[in-house]
């Protein structure tokens, strides 16, 4: 366990990847036991310190989350630019330490459907890879959801077509 | 977010080859290996979801790429990154604190 190097890429490195027009697979790997990402990624009084980030102007101004199977969350956020909107939804499956399923409505658009959540930890040299794959009901539902938690004029530099290729090379094989 | 239409494999072959420049039907079958049936059939998913553009020239139809989507695709996407960014920074933090409790917890423990 001491000697092992193998190839390591930055370990905090967030990954990416659109798997069709309904789903989005996020991973990153997090110094730490399981149990302690686990914890930090359901527990209310934890996420109610991350999952709104202060940096992009939002804040968390309550954070409801009953983790067992059939139980149900609430987040509610207010937006940099003063509007307040909640996600919530209820876990279907929890594994605690490793698995962990659950639906998300965006509730300003309730109507549009429920994202299905599937988190995985994975625990390896006392780190942990979190992998997280959002299944949305449609495109629309999925843009609406993420334009939501943007702070508006947090506009980007536009890039080249040639970016783009190189990031989608990855979804696309 | 039409722009997703890429995201099938042969589309995705489509674009790529199409950086290079416009070209008509017969010639992106050619190069890719592709029936041209096959090929106007992708074509006309990339020109509904206004990936590409027909441009006529010496009596053929040349498809060429429009910027303007993969620019809001890109965009899209850097911004739900940076989004999730921040949030696991916030948790890197919060990991951090957890193990420091665990170590105060247990004072001779090694981890």
């Amino acid at each position: 366990m001491a000697e092992n190097r193998g190839f390591e890429p930055p370990m905090n490195d967030t990954f990416m990847e659109l798997r069709s027009d309904r789903e989005i697979v996020i991973a990153r790997t997090f110094r730490g036991p399981a149990r302690i990402v686990f914890d930090v990624y359901t527990r209310a009084d934890l996420v109610k310190r991350w999952w709104a980030p202060k940096s992009l102007g939002a804040r968390m101004l309550d954070c409801q989350a009953d983790v067992r199977p059939g139980g149900t969350y609430r987040y509610l956020i207010r937006a940099g630019g003063g509007e307040e909107y909640a996600f919530s939804g209820r876990y279907t499956e929890v594994t605690p330490y490793s698995r962990l399923v659950y639906t998300q409505v965006f509730e300003p658009m309730a109507d549009a459907g429920e994202v299905i959540v599937t988190a995985t930890f994975d625990e390896f040299d006392g780190n942990t890879r979190f992998v997280s794959r959002e299944l949305y009901p449609s495109k629309e539902a999925r843009d609406a959801t993420i334009a939501s938690g943007m702070e508006k004029g947090m506009r980007e530099t536009m890039n080249q077509l040639d970016e783009l290729v190189v990031s989608l090379k990855g979804g696309a094989e | 977010m039409q722009a997703f239409a890429i995201l099938e494999p042969n589309r995705f072959r489509i674009v790529e080859l199409l950086r290079s420049g416009a070209r008509p039907v017969n010639d992106i079958a050619k190069r890719l290996k592709l029936n041209q049936p096959q090929v106007s059939k992708h074509l006309l998913v990339l020109k509904k979801a206004r990936l590409v553009e027909v441009k006529p020239h010496a009596q053929q139809r040349f498809y060429a790429l429009r910027a303007e989507p993969f620019r809001e695709l890109h965009e899209w996407l850097e911004k739900y990154r940076h989004l999730w960014d921040a949030r696991f920074e916030g948790m890197d933090k919060l990991i951090e604190e957890e193990l420091e409790k665990k170590q105060e917890e247990k004072p001779h423990g090694r981890k």
